[in-house]
């Protein structure tokens, strides 16, 4: 579960890629809170762009973060979410909690 | 109604393993020409099942995984998951969303998906001695046929 980290003026955006799932998880989320930690950004931006599969373990994941970025007064949107990943979150209505941008399925 | 093909699996319940699990199943339900996104659901279902299996059946051992998949002539596949570990006390509890005894790491959103990206699914589970999830879902026919 490759993770890269971008900030610029206090934004971070972290590219996720490959599959989340709860294998890979943990790992993962430690990444996340560390890059969090490390950079405070004011806005956190998860570009969902690259992940080819994401179940339950997602969701998890995504709640952590927001969780970290709202304890700092922090703002977190997610981006560029391929459709398989898209509806385990609209299933778990987390874009109700989350803004969330969806990428079209194409075809 | 007999199935027309079937595999069985089993494997030990080890966190890589959830990756193995639902590409194979994948691969089985692809002679059924599902769409990608029935792919999907199904991938994410039994990635699920089998993950529910590790945290929540064998939480401080390695335990036996079995998946059953089964392909009917009405091109319907059933995915059965099996384990020999704890079993759940409240199955009522377990099936509500958000709902976890996972902790932090989980959200408590397995069974909704595995329902709601499935047909159907039956739980069985006797504390002490295991679960099986049987999951079903009628993958469409797609025009211009086979």
């Amino acid at each position: 579960m490759p993770l890269t980290c971008q900030s610029q003026k206090r934004i971070l955006t972290a590219r996720l890629s490959g599959e989340i799932d709860h294998h890979a998880a943990r790992q993962l989320m430690q990444d996340l809170d560390l890059a969090i930690e490390s950079r405070t950004p004011k806005a956190l931006v998860l570009d969902l762009g690259g992940v080819t599969f994401m179940d339950s373990s997602g969701i998890a994941v995504l709640l952590r973060s927001w969780r970290r970025m709202q304890e700092t007064g922090g703002t977190m949107e997610v981006v560029s979410v391929p459709p398989q990943p898209g509806k385990v979150l609209r299933a778990a209505n987390l874009h109700k909690i989350i803004p969330i941008s969806f990428l079209e399925p194409v075809g | 109604m007999k199935p027309i093909n079937q595999v069985k699996m089993e494997f030990d319940s080890k966190s890589a393993n959830e990756a193995f699990a639902r590409s194979a199943a994948a691969c089985f339900a692809a002679q059924m020409d599902p769409t990608l996104e029935e792919l999907g659901d199904i991938k994410t279902a039994v990635s699920e099942a089998v993950t529910n299996v590790i945290v929540h059946a064998y939480p401080h051992s390695i335990g036996r995984v079995q998946v059953k998949l089964r392909l009917f002539p009405d091109n319907t596949l059933e995915v059965s998951v099996k384990d020999w570990g704890t079993g759940i006390a409240d199955l009522e509890k377990a099936r509500e969303p958000l709902y976890t005894t996972g902790g932090a790491e989980r959200s408590g959103m397995g069974f909704t998906i595995m329902e709601s990206f499935m047909d159907s699914m039956k739980v069985r589970t006797a504390v002490g001695k295991g679960t099986t999830v049987t999951m079903r879902k009628k993958v469409s026919l797609r025009a211009g046929g086979r």
